[in-house]
């Protein structure tokens, strides 16, 4: 991506050479990203990130033709936010992490008008997998007309998108969680489902998304979803045995722990889990001490975390809630890291066990 | 040392943590969230965590966030709101520095092995017969020994006042010279959940449900009437739909009952204040405090009067030297020794 920063830094809309230069390469990347996704390039349309597709996807539907938003319970704040603002309905979920295809069956059979359909492909705290074939019956039996949009940020490196893709209308990620640029996304859009912009202007990306193109974000963005997609299915194994490896030496050496989702289950990518009684701000502190870089839940505007929204809609108890530690895998984990993580986190958990009797 | 900052983004902290970092020490700054609605003043607002994050990048040190605000709505903003439907006067302020900026705090650092705790009060703790003692601050003006006097025993070991044996203005200066944003941030002044533009009467609608009630004279007759006597505070002169005439202040709040008494000055002048709660630096102290007259600092700014402390059937009691403004139940009143330098203990009025 790098000429498209400094030499070629013509505008792709041009009608010089360098714009043409420019343009081929947006044109590429956008083949590039269709054929890890198995849709057609021109339904793949380049975004700011995950949280603009998203925003896209509720507030272009509702608006290109009214209705209510639905959500799970458990989506991230970008759709989540997006379906509140507009009076939306939100979807309970279950103590396991999914949503119940029969529960959002029956919701959708009882409420009238609806739009759009948001239900993630996997959880970015919990890494809970939905079923989205099954999601995709309950919404087409019941919603006749409701878009189905899916957030697949945290799909892209653990499951193979062509699989998810002929379920949804509407597909969005973020670059950065796939090892592209920060500030990037893709939102695919099948063919003849219309949405609102939320960008007016230029008329870029067929008057979805206006705004001159971020080529070498573009760029960028294309070489890290096939270098992801090539190397998903080895990269998978690999992680999750040191995932399953993780989970299970920590619940066996630390008698508060508890695995958030059931055994083996979730995308390979995440390890969650509650170490009841702790408190997650300072378990994150020793951590971090350590040299472990892990997370909680989601920080709010002022950088504290705040209780985890996915946990508490699973009805998992306060007391495991403030305990929570989300551990996130990727191509450069190695076991050594791990080794390092468990030990770290047994060290933190007994020290702050140990002051707490 | 490896020394835990409380940073609000307020100029105090921030040169605390300035000079704790030139002085050589390991330095972790905190701002700790308390309030999680809405407010524009006061030290929980988004853009003061980003002056206290700026500050701290600025002097070199990590800076971290502690979501306190459970703890926060718990041990101070509900105390509050019920205060005021018990009829008592609270200070939040002080709650806030009992239970979060120390009991909180203290445990934290103390759990993540910290070495001390740092705020930015001007306060300072010397030693004083062989044990750490709170003193006032160098800054006479700004001293902050009235809203921290509950510091005690093994935590005045622990903590750490950085800018207490300075003046306000040095500090400033120090604050400036090193480039910081926060360097001519004006003080806070007010409670800090409250909003400027709600004020008290806007934030505690929705959290509790006013009365009127009737404002009668020493005889019982009705001369006014307050629409909501959850508000009215003892010593109040304004607001009593009284009219014209003699000056006439608020001497008796009952909440219950629905009714206001107003008098003359001089009746708000008591002989004894009966009080509770009280908490002591160190063992000892209250038998200390028994023993002899003190100074009584009633209010965070307020005039010092001498007073001995004295047990009475079901509590203790100040009499007072001479007849003494009263003070309104739920108030801090705090001990000084006779050079009024030393905290000795403090407690709450009673009644």
């Amino acid at each position: 991506m790098e000429p498209f920063g400094d030499v070629m830094y013509a505008n792709p809309s041009g009608s010089h050479k360098f714009a043409r230069e420019a343009r081929r390469a947006i044109d590429e990347a956008r083949d590039v990203v269709a054929s890890a996704i198995g849709c057609r390039p021109g339904e793949v349309v380049f975004t700011s990130g995950g949280t603009e597709g998203a925003n896209s996807a509720v507030l272009g539907a509702v608006r290109r033709s009214g209705g209510r938003a639905v959500c799970t319970a458990t989506e991230h704040h970008a759709v989540l936010h997006c379906v509140e603002h507009v009076d939306g309905v939100v979807v309970p979920v279950t103590p396991q992490g999914p949503v119940d295809p029969d529960v959002l069956r029956e919701l959708l059979a009882n409420t009238s008008n609806v739009s759009v359909v948001s239900v993630m492909a996997v959880n970015n705290e919990t890494g809970a997998i939905n079923n989205l074939e099954l999601v995709s019956h309950a919404v087409r039996g019941r919603a006749e007309g409701a878009i189905l949009h899916t957030d697949a940020v945290q799909a892209a490196c653990w499951i193979d998108l062509r699989t998810v893709w002929p379920h949804v209308d509407v597909l969005t990620l973020s670059a950065h969680k796939f090892g592209g640029p920060k500030g990037m996304g893709v939102m695919v859009v099948r063919e003849g489902v219309h949405l609102e912009p939320l960008i007016l202007g230029g008329g870029q990306e067929r008057d979805r998304r206006s705004g001159t193109h971020n080529v070498a974000g573009i760029v960028g963005t294309a070489t890290a979803l096939r270098i992801t997609d090539e190397t998903r299915e080895h990269e998978v194994t690999r992680i999750r045995s040191l995932r399953d490896r993780l989970l299970s030496e920590l619940t066996h050496n630390i008698d508060c722990a508890v695995a958030t989702l059931p055994d083996g289950e979730g995308s390979a990518g995440t390890a969650h889990v509650c170490l009841e009684g702790l408190e997650s701000e300072s378990l994150l502190y020793l951590l971090d001490s350590a040299g472990v870089c892990v997370s909680a839940a989601s920080a709010c505007a002022s950088g504290a975390m705040e209780p985890s929204h996915v946990l508490a809609a699973m009805g998992v108890p306060k007391a495991r809630i403030n305990g929570s530690l989300r551990f996130s895998f990727g191509h450069t984990t190695t076991d050594d890291d791990i080794s390092s993580a468990i030990a770290a986190t047994v060290a933190a958990a007994q020290r702050l066990t140990a002051v707490k009797s | 040392m490896k020394i835990l900052v409380a940073m609000s983004g307020g100029v105090d902290s921030s040169a605390a943590a300035l000079i704790l970092r030139e002085q050589g020490h390991e330095v972790v700054g905190v701002t700790m969230r308390l309030w999680g609605g809405e407010s524009d003043t006061g030290c929980c607002s988004v853009s003061d965590v980003d002056d206290a994050r700026r500050v701290a990048q600025q002097v070199g040190v990590d800076h971290l966030v502690f979501n306190f605000s459970d703890d926060f709505n718990e041990h101070v903003v509900e105390p509050y709101v019920a205060s005021h439907v018990n009829g008592t006067t609270p200070n939040p302020c002080i709650e806030c520095n009992r239970h979060l900026k120390f009991d909180r705090l203290i445990e934290r650092g103390r759990t993540l092995g910290f070495d001390a705790v740092a705020t930015g009060h001007h306060a300072r703790i010397e030693m004083f017969n062989g044990q750490p003692r709170l003193a006032r601050g160098e800054d006479a003006q700004k001293d902050q020994s009235y809203v921290v006097h509950m510091l005690a025993g093994a935590d005045l070991n622990y903590v750490l006042f950085p800018v207490g044996n300075m003046e306000k203005s040095q500090v400033r200066e120090e604050a400036t010279r090193a480039g910081l944003r926060t360097a001519s941030k004006p003080d806070s002044q007010d409670v800090c959940f409250i909003g400027s533009t709600i004020g008290r009467a806007g934030f505690l609608e929705p959290r509790l449900t006013f009365n009127s009630a009737d404002v009668v004279d020493a005889s019982g007759t009705k001369v006014g009437e307050v629409p909501a006597v959850e508000l009215v505070t003892l010593g109040q002169r304004r607001g009593l739909g009284l009219g014209g005439g003699d000056k006439r202040y608020v001497v008796a709040v009952d909440v219950p009952l629905r009714r206001v008494t107003v008098g003359d000055e001089a009746q708000l002048f008591v002989n004894e204040t009966p009080v509770g709660k009280l908490v002591w630096p160190h063992e000892g102290d209250e038998e200390f405090v028994l023993s002899q007259d003190v100074l009584v600092q009633g209010s965070a700014h307020g005039e010092r009067s001498s007073a001995r402390l004295t047990k009475t059937a079901d509590g203790y009691s100040l009499v007072w030297a001479r007849p003494t403004r009263r003070i309104a139940p739920g108030q801090t009143v705090v001990f000084y020794d006779s050079t009024d330098m030393f905290v000795l203990g403090g407690g709450i009025v009673t009644a």
